[in-house]
């Protein structure tokens, strides 16, 4: 454990240094025009309890400082109540921390006047399961639900809305069904569209493959690498599962017992595997079996993200006998 | 807000009160409640509140506990005094413009809220000692006798039961649902009644569909475990009296006899 | 065990009136047969029919054509229903929508309460039942206190405590992070192993089936591949046209294959991997 509070620490360091030397590290190309504005979402020593002053206060998070800029793709991880899911209700403004403070754009959320409603439109969350809020009585109405509470007209919510539909690649014959007629992976795809339609800088996902079979699960994590591309919005993507997460993000955070443990590239995280399975949580699949190859004394970087480079690894090993 | 309403809520605790038969806290509050209004003078109503002291002692809830759990009807209580000392005619003690306090008025005001806050302090006793499961299954065996009524005794308990389990679960769906409409730009704040009815379409909607798609799961779930209603079902924790509950039957008899007493006899010394 | 012959089911569709407007096979001309103590995993994408199936077997639903037997009993015979329900017991994918009790303990009883067993034994089955769980220190809580893990353990012993031969499992994982996931399927195999419960697994994540006795794979209502799990996964161009997954360490195993490593097809764990690929090395030596 002492090497994990090491590691902590190292992070911590580099990321005062600034935005820039945090892009770094996160392995990310920040575009030149991005560079001089402290764009996104920074924490700072952000700290959040529950029912404080009650007999059930517990400290859902402690010291969080985080930096969010643009255009990242970030994972978020974290075994269930390691505060993960209250921290991305800080991210948006529907939970006010204990104690720090958590800026947009350099200005302080919680400060009098900062407009909110603009905030939960620049930085959209889509809840667990989000499926579950659809209510309107077509897919089409549904999704422009999110544009009308910004004040909107009727045409631009409608434009904005078959955009975002478009996004996630809804096809225009489901525009006027019901939501609830729509198979599963539909639904949940007329809801991101939902948050879409909001059009967000930063795009926070909280586990958005739970109870999806193997297809669905791909499908909708093809979708948002997709959308990355497309939109070059932030895109935070929470998970308990590093397997979903490894093939498409640049930066992993790691978050253990409401404290930030790990803040790296993938390639990085994956290496503390062993401390990683403390906080409940593992590496993937292929980084176990990269690691048991090697105990085997294969001659193999253990560092393979996805099953392809794992395979092009030991066929590289496998030539260099003699 | 709703942290300090601690009427309704179980208190985990050991203690006399807490091990009787819930089919005597029922009964036993209920023969309170017509205690409360059976006696009708001041002297009357500190036997009720000696009695009412001596049980919250047996329950080893703390008294604070109780008193902010009244904090809750404190307005209620006001509202309903304020009635009675502005409202009721008979001999002018003060008078401000056209109000005005009658001496007849300020001895109903206060009786009115003595009963009151004896009223609401002894039952929510009954449920800071029984819990919700206690509760339903006693309930279940008081009603029993109107099974022959065919009254559907089994499944109302049954129906409170699964209610109560499921209360929980929806406060922390509508949580969910309405943060996940906020993230959307939703506005519950709205001061506007109009805006604030069709505010609540967003909430509703998904909730009602959640609350319907759980109660088919667990109708399903129930059926593969064998539930087929109340006939030829055991209990895993029957009511039974034991030696204690006969005991309290036989205290509560000899104090609504007192109440009575107070009520009937004319006494010289009662007001 | 179960034995099914030339199973059928149809849905039917109705429209806005309530008429019937046509319908849906959900289960197309479907036999099969578990063998008692057998740990069978069903797996498909969603909507192949598996649940449909799993339903079948608790006589939740009954046949539209063809024959289910729990046991030797017939599900259509109506006056054995709660019998088979019984024989063969059913956790459902949602932990919350199946637990009934408002205390632990109480939940586990309430099968026991609805077969009418007397009052002292339902007290044994509860306390036996939350052991094999091992659930038991957590008799007296609430289940809203409960992670989804521990909720789907304290479905399970509300099955168990009905003493059924037979367990189906409609995607108990589905909703469970991976450590509430790792405890559901180690307890299902402690059942299996130790009491000898026949235990239907219906999963769509691959790791789980493979400690399975025999796997079957759906796919439009209908049986596409069945066999042990390394005869399964060892065909991985037909699991990925069916839209599912193999292990990762049997798609590494079959991609090395490809490239002209000499590695069997099938390889179900990391260290069978290494082992192929330590044969490899001598020979390349």
């Amino acid at each position: 454990m002492t090497d994990t509070a090491e590691v902590t620490g190292l992070t911590d360091e580099t990321e005062l240094t600034g935005l820039s030397d945090t892009g770094e590290l996160a392995g990310l190309t920040v575009t030149a025009e991005r560079k001089w504005t402290a764009m996104g979402i920074t924490l700072e020593n952000v700290s959040y309890v529950y029912e404080q002053g009650t007999a059930m206060q517990t400290a859902a998070l402690q010291g969080i400082s985080l930096e969010i800029p643009d255009n990242q793709f970030i994972g978020l991880i974290g075994h269930t109540g390691s505060g993960k899911s209250t921290l991305v209700q800080l991210l948006n403004g529907l939970l006010r921390p204990t104690s720090g403070r958590v800026l947009y754009n350099g200005k302080d959320i919680h400060e009098d006047g900062f407009d909110k409603k603009a905030l939960r439109a620049n930085v959209g969350l889509v809840f667990q399961y989000p499926e579950h809020q659809l209510f309107e009585v077509d897919v089409l109405s549904d999704v422009m639900y999110g544009p009308k509470n910004l004040g909107l007209d009727e045409a631009t919510c409608k434009k904005r809305a078959i955009q975002a539909l478009e996004n996630v690649g809804m096809k225009e014959k489901y525009f006027k069904t019901s939501p609830f007629d729509l198979s599963g992976g539909q639904k949940r795809r007329a809801a991101i569209a939902g948050v879409l339609a909001m059009n967000p800088r930063i795009l926070i996902l909280d586990e958005p493959t739970a109870g999806l079979d193997p297809r669905g699960r791909d499908e909708i994590l093809g979708l948002i690498s997709e959308m990355k591309q497309k939109l070059s919005m932030t895109i935070i993507l929470v998970s308990h599962s590093m397997d979903d997460v490894a093939r498409y993000v640049e930066r992993i955070v790691v978050m253990g017992h409401g404290k930030k443990v790990f803040d790296d590239t993938p390639r990085n995280v994956f290496k503390h595997y062993i401390e990683l399975e403390d906080l409940g949580l593992s590496a993937p699949q292929i980084t176990y079996i990269m690691n048991t190859l090697r105990d085997y004394g294969m001659d193999v970087h253990t560092d393979a993200l996805t099953v392809e480079e794992a395979a092009a690894e030991i066929l590289r090993a496998a030539k260099r006998q003699p | 807000m709703f942290k300090d309403i601690t009427i309704g809520q179980y208190y985990q605790t050991e203690s006399l009160l807490h091990s009787l038969d819930p089919r005597v806290k029922i009964v036993g509050t209920l023969a309170y409640i017509i205690s409360l209004f059976v006696v009708d003078s001041f002297a009357g109503y500190l036997v009720c509140a000696l009695f009412l002291i001596v049980m919250i002692r047996l329950s080893n809830v703390p008294v604070g506990y109780i008193v902010r759990g009244m904090r809750a009807i404190l307005i209620l209580l006001l509202i309903t005094m304020a009635f009675n000392l502005f409202l009721t005619p008979g001999e002018t003690l003060v008078k401000f413009g056209f109000l005005k306090i009658t001496k007849q008025g300020l001895a109903f005001a206060v009786k009115m809220a003595i009963r009151l806050s004896l009223l609401v302090i002894g039952s929510s006793l009954m449920t800071l000692t029984t819990t919700p499961n206690q509760l339903t299954d006693a309930i279940e065996s008081l009603l029993n006798p109107l099974k022959r009524l065919r009254v559907p005794v089994h499944e109302i308990a049954m129906m409170m039961s699964i209610a109560l389990r499921f209360i929980p679960i929806l406060m922390e769906e509508t949580d969910k649902i309405m943060k996940a409409q906020i993230a959307r730009g939703a506005d519950f704040e709205s001061k506007n009644l109009i805006k604030k009815i069709q505010s609540l379409v967003p909430l509703l909607v998904p909730l009602f569909i959640s609350a319907f798609r759980r109660a088919n799961d667990l109708a399903m779930a129930m059926e593969a475990r064998c539930y087929r209603g109340g006939a030829g079902r055991t209990k895993m924790k029957p009511l039974v009296y034991q030696g204690r509950d006969q005991g309290a039957y036989f205290i509560l008899l000899a104090y609504f006899c007192i109440c009575v007493a107070l009520r009937l006899l004319p006494l010289p010394f009662l007001v | 065990m179960i034995k099914i012959s030339k199973l059928i089911h149809d849905y039917i569709q109705r429209d806005e009136e309530g008429n019937p407007a046509g319908t849906v096979r959900a289960i197309d001309d479907v036999s099969l047969n578990v063998e008692p103590g057998q740990f069978i995993a069903i797996l498909g994408h969603n909507g192949s029919g598996k649940s449909t199936l799993a339903k079948h077997i608790n006589a939740l639903l009954f046949p539209t054509e063809g024959t289910v037997w729990v046991n030797g009993m017939d599900t259509k015979d109506q006056s054995l229903l709660w019998d088979i329900r019984q024989t063969a017991g059913m956790v459902f994918q949602n932990p919350d929508n199946q637990i009934i009790g408002q205390v632990v303990e109480e939940d586990v009883g309430f099968g026991p309460e609805n077969m009418g067993v007397p009052t002292e034994k339902i007290w044994e089955r509860v306390e036996e039942s939350l052991k094999a769980v091992g659930m038991l220190e957590y008799r007296k809580k609430s289940p809203n206190r409960l992670s989804g893990g521990q909720k789907q353990r304290v479905s399970i012993a509300g099955v168990i405590a009905m003493h059924p031969k037979c367990i189906v499992m409609d995607e108990p994982t589905a909703m469970l992070d991976p450590s509430g996931r790792a405890d559901v399927i180690s307890a299902a195999r402690s059942l299996n192993i130790e009491e000898n419960i026949t235990i239907i697994l219906i999963t769509h994540f691959m790791e789980e089936a493979i400690q399975a006795d025999h796997v079957f794979v759906m796919d439009n209502g209908k049986i596409a591949m069945q066999g042990s799990p390394r005869e399964v996964f060892s065909r991985v161009e037909e699991m990925q046209a069916l839209n599912l997954d193999v292990p990762q360490v049997t798609l590494l195993g079959h991609i090395l294959r490809k490239e002209g490593l000499d590695i069997p097809e099938g390889i179900l764990t990391k260290e069978e991997l290494a082992e192929a690929l330590a044969g490899n090395k001598e020979s390349l030596l």
